[in-house]
């Protein structure tokens, strides 16, 4: 399906493009103030900015300083809205004659895209003569007017960009862009070229991803460059049959005798055929020298608040129903231990000793100074004492309902976690329901509850200290602490969550959990279903290295960063995304290309010391053009809103939307210095691979985590931020900006194979506006972990009957979650879509199906980014703000 | 030659100031071990985090005699260190002990260039402010 890539642009006839009609209003040069952007690396020094006219009388004026000062987009005046009556009939009037155009998708095989709603069309910028369009769409490179391009968005999912080595045995070696993105696929020269580009640079990395395909090598000797300790890769270059230069600090090493053997065909000769040689992304089962102890076992142990909140919220009763079905699919060798301790305003330990007839409860009311309640036990190997565990998950759920305690001790309960696994390691799971207000790293809440739709947020930081300097502990004994919140009130997650964001866990929330709730269970289950099964790396570690001349600058995720490029995980799971900001220290003029090798050392849930090594390989390129024109705009978005996520707990969250936004003019303005137009005023221009930029950027500004104007609890916004930091980018880039399809006429759409080789019509993607809503429409968004089915009151009966079993638009009821096996065809085909859509998410999407005359339509309607809500600007106007601004 | 307060103050100062050149020159290579990886954050982080408090303390100590005896010119050339003392301490990340640096931001290339930076300044301006207390001291001895 990656294959088609967008619709080649069509050439619009020089009627056609409507002159944008900010040129009326030239930009004066008088009123420039000195104004310091907070902004990202590459333009953090003091800007002129030129101040658009927005009085017709020529003046300057210095309002701009308090529009970008502002909290919020800065509101377009009205007067300059209404003294141009034309502008929105000219922006709508664009799309309209162009359905004739849309004969380009008939072309293509298989093709279903000719819906009458769906039009995907492209204004090339009037100031490029036709040749040069020729020649730019030949090199990839054509641009777009953004003003005049109301439809953006790809038709088809949008593939990470091919990077091209000139080799094509190269380039089918490099690590897939899944697993490895760079946000150029092109790296500049020096610090001076990307300064220019105004191009952030990092790499965005999924490790531990689950792979269909994976090499696994076992041998004696691991094959690494003597000096920097680099893996041998595709990207070295062999001396003679006897030698290798490294490719990151171009040493020159033997080659043992062993490598030249190849396992497949059982001979020695060229070293190319091996398994190394052919793909970047790579596993070794390491030697003993690999190992600073023997590996671990696995060892899972349960935190469960059980205080009253906790017992009424009754997520009790689901963690015991998936955790008894799941038991026996728990990763683990014959050596797999198990625990629990309940806390609420002490701590409830279960003794599984052999000979029990049931699970012995002992409780610790100090909880200042915490202690053990016998030494052995707690933790217990899950094959001798299944029944004890089964009996006690049994017990679990009604075992506290009498219980009123208000208090919880969750600092006092993970310090007993610490002192039970500091000899093994392993992964802790705690379940939290109410804000931990007694013993050691108690806390107060802190959020006003009147100020959340304010446009400064406070208390983004951690209050105290206490779970950090813990998680630190924690991470030197290779254990990682996970957090589910399954919180009706504040629980204040900024500062908690340091538990899971410095011991390389990861932090779930479901936000006003209630067990009655259908949807927060159903995503309660499907979470921890996932949770429990997938696949665990224990006591790893994470090596990025890179080539000579650059440097890892700043790192994202939830790790411990214990050296300048090592990162300690105690343990990794496949979900979980990580990203760092790369520095280019030294001229790369000399060399062709340049690499990034990161190495995940870690223990597999069978004892198992293994190594998975990623290679990725950039070639470099000299000029402006080059380096703008290999921009991966996905990329470049998930580094900003990791950055951002920093900007705003370091700084405020202020500056970081304007952090934004500059990013965005900055970037544009230096496309516009490098196609060299010259003065001649075009429209707002954009390259083919950033033309989504702003786009996404604006979805950022309205997304959850930094959003302002519109009322957001403290804890929903300080997770989304987090999950900014840790999502890997195909998840982040569904979340910022959901995948909208159009239902109603699935058997109009193009058809494409699932895994299974079954056929799925595919609809195209809509953007997110109003304007594609249709009255006579169904449209199913998805967020990620949760679908939104969007019913419009106009859809035609049949498709109600033949996908819902409901005779008409009244009978559907509000409270439906999920979608009915119907025989008939058109109820399969939905389905199909659906189970298409999540198969490549790591657990089923939650689904809603939202009448649009029922209260619940907001959720759906706010995630409609492109409109202009309350106090957010559309995607239009926000835009008209940018090009005000691009110089 | 007459012992005047002056002249205590200044050798004081001398004193002072060459315990503040063995802190800055002790921040500056445990920074540099950080970079090229040998030693461990919290560690680092640890040995380093109670020397903080007292080199502000000794550093305040001395210009507060300063100001006693009425060195109001030595005193300020230290002002905007002692500003920048306070607002750092100020805008430290949030934790329970005494001291400024966090295992889990130094690793930050920006801090850790920052850190550094200031180490160097800082030990270049001991060092300056040696000779000059040296010359203070001896000048309030002859001018006494
Ligand atoms: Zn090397």
């Amino acid at each position: 399906m990656g294959t088609q890539g967008h619709a080649t642009p069509l050439m619009s006839q020089p009627g056609n493009v409507g002159i944008p009609v900010q040129n009326n209003l030239p930009p004066l040069p008088g009123g420039s103030n000195p104004l310091v952007r907070p902004g990202f690396p590459s333009n953090a020094n003091i800007q002129q900015q030129r101040v658009p006219s927005i009085n017709q009388d020529f003046s300057p004026t210095r309002a701009n300083t308090a529009m970008l000062h502002g909290n919020r987009y800065p509101t377009i005046p009205a007067q300059r809205v209404s003294s141009q009556p034309n502008l929105q009939s000219t922006y709508n009037q664009q799309f309209q004659p162009q359905f004739v155009h849309n004969q380009q998708y008939n072309t293509k095989p298989a093709s279903g895209y000719n819906t009458p709603n769906f039009n995907h069309y492209q204004n090339v910028s009037p100031n490029q003569s036709v040749v040069n369009q020729g020649f730019n769409k030949l090199w990839g490179a054509e641009n777009y007017d953004l003003l005049q391009t109301a439809n953006i968005l790809p038709p088809t999912r949008i593939e990470p960009p091919q990077i091209t080595l000139g080799n094509d045995t190269l380039n089918a070696a490099n690590c897939s862009g899944e697993i490895f993105r760079s946000t150029v696929t092109k790296i500049p020269e020096s610090q001076s070229l990307l300064q220019k580009s105004r191009l952030p640079l990092g790499i965005l990395i999924h490790p531990f991803k689950d792979l269909t395909h994976l090499s696994v090598i076992q041998c004696n000797v691991i094959v690494r460059c003597r000096a920097c300790r680099t893996y041998i890769n595709p990207f070295v270059y062999f001396v003679d049959s006897k030698r290798w230069k490294c490719n990151l600090c171009y040493r020159v090493n033997d080659l043992p005798e062993e490598f030249q053997y190849d396992p497949v065909s059982k001979t020695y000769g060229d070293p190319s055929r091996r398994p190394e040689i052919k793909s970047s992304t790579i596993e070794y089962i390491a030697p003993a020298e690999y190992m600073l102890r023997p590996p671990q076992p696995a060892v899972y142990l349960f935190l469960l608040d059980v205080s009253r909140l906790a017992v009424e919220s009754g997520y009790l009763h689901l963690f015991s129903k998936v955790l008894l079905e799941e038991l026996v699919n728990l990763p683990g060798d014959s050596r797999m231990q198990v625990g629990f301790i309940a806390f609420d305003s002490c701590l409830h330990f279960f003794s599984l000793a052999e000979g029990l007839s049931q699970p012995h409860e002992m409780m610790v009311l100090d909880i200042d100074d915490v202690f053990l309640p016998c030494p052995d036990n707690l933790l217990v190997n899950l094959k001798d004492r299944m029944e004890l565990v089964k009996d006690l998950l049994n017990q679990l759920p009604s075992r506290y309902n009498n219980s009123y305690d208000n208090n919880s001790a969750l600092g006092a309960a993970l310090q007993a976690a610490h002192r039970m696994m500091s000899a093994t390691g392993g992964r802790v799971t705690v379940f939290q329901a109410s804000l931990p207000n007694v013993g050691p790293g108690a806390l107060t809440a802190r959020e006003d509850p009147n100020q959340r739709a304010s446009a400064e947020v406070n208390n983004l930081k951690p209050a105290n200290d206490f779970y950090k300097r813990l998680a630190l502990d924690c991470s030197s004994h290779q254990i990682a602490v996970d957090l589910f919140i399954v919180n009706s009130q504040y629980v204040d997650i900024a500062t908690i969550s340091g538990i899971s964001r410095f011991s390389g866990g990861c932090i779930y929330h479901f936000p006003l959990f209630k067990f009655e709730r259908p949807i927060l269970s159903e995503k309660l289950t499907n979470s921890l279903r996932r949770y429990i099964t997938r696949k665990i790396g224990f006591e790893a570690v994470m090596r990025i290295r890179c080539t000579r001349g650059m440097s890892i600058h700043t790192f994202h995720g939830n790790f411990f960063v214990r050296s300048t490029d090592l990162l300690s995980l105690p343990n990794v799971n496949p979900d979980s995304g990580y990203g760092m900001q790369v520095s280019i220290d030294e001229n790369l003029s000399d060399v062709e290309n340049v690499c990034f090798q990161a190495a995940l050392l870690y223990t597999s849930s069978k004892g198992e010391r293994r190594i998975r090594v990623h290679t990725l390989c950039l070639p470099v390129v000299s000029t402006l053009h080059d380096v703008i024109n290999s921009a991966d705009q996905q990329c470049i978005i998930g580094l900003l809103a990791k950055m951002a996520v920093d900007r705003s707990i370091e700084s405020s969250l202020s500056d970081a939307r304007e952090a934004f936004i500059n990013v965005a003019i900055d970037i544009l303005s230096s496309y516009k210095l490098s196609l060299n137009l010259g003065s001649t005023p075009g429209g707002l221009l954009a390259p083919n691979c950033l033309k989504l930029l702003p786009l996404y950027i604006s979805a950022l500004l309205k997304n959850q985590a930094f959003r302002t104007g519109t009322s957001t609890r403290l804890d929903d916004r300080v997770q989304a931020m987090f999950e900014m930091k840790t999502k890997p980018l195909p998840w982040l880039i569904q979340s910022i900006y959901p995948d909208l399809y159009p239902v109603h006429n699935l058997e109009e759409q193009q058809v494409i194979l699932n895994m299974m080789e079954e056929p799925v019509h595919v609809p195209p993607h809509l953007q997110l506006t109003s304007r594609l809503i249709d009255n006579n429409g169904a449209y199913l968004m998805d967020t990620g972990d949760h679908m939104m089915l969007y019913i419009c009151s106009g859809v035609s009966q049949v498709f109600l009957k033949e996908c819902l079993g409901v005779p008409n638009f009244n009978m559907l009821s509000d409270q439906m979650y999920e979608i009915p096996t119907i025989e008939n065809q058109a109820n399969q085909r939905l389905i199909s879509l659906i189970d298409y859509l999540n198969s490549e998410k790591p657990h089923r999407a939650t689904i809603q199906i939202i009448k649009d005359n029922s209260p619940s339509r907001s959720v759906f309607l706010e995630r409609l980014i492109e409109d202009r809500v309350e106090n957010a600007l559309s995607y239009h106007e926000f835009l008209q703000h940018i090009k005000a601004q691009v110089k | 030659m007459a012992f005047n307060f002056s002249a205590f103050a200044y050798i004081i100062a001398l004193i002072v100031d060459a315990f503040l050149i063995f802190f800055s020159l002790f921040h500056v290579i445990a920074f540099d071990e950080l970079k090229t990886d040998y030693k461990n954050p919290i560690d680092q982080c640890n040995s380093l985090n109670p020397l903080v408090l007292p080199e502000y303390i000794l550093h305040l100590l001395f210009n507060f005699i300063f100001a006693c005896s009425g060195e109001w010119f030595s005193l300020v050339l230290n002002i905007p260190l002692l500003a920048y003392h306070i607002n750092r301490y100020r805008t430290r990340p949030v934790m329970s002990g005494p001291g400024l640096y966090d295992p889990t931001s130094i690793m930050n290339a920006d801090v850790l260039t920052k850190c550094q930076r200031e180490g160097w300044i800082k030990l270049a301006f001991y060092l300056l402010s040696f000779f000059y207390y040296l010359y203070g001291m001896i000048y309030s001895l002859i001018s006494a």
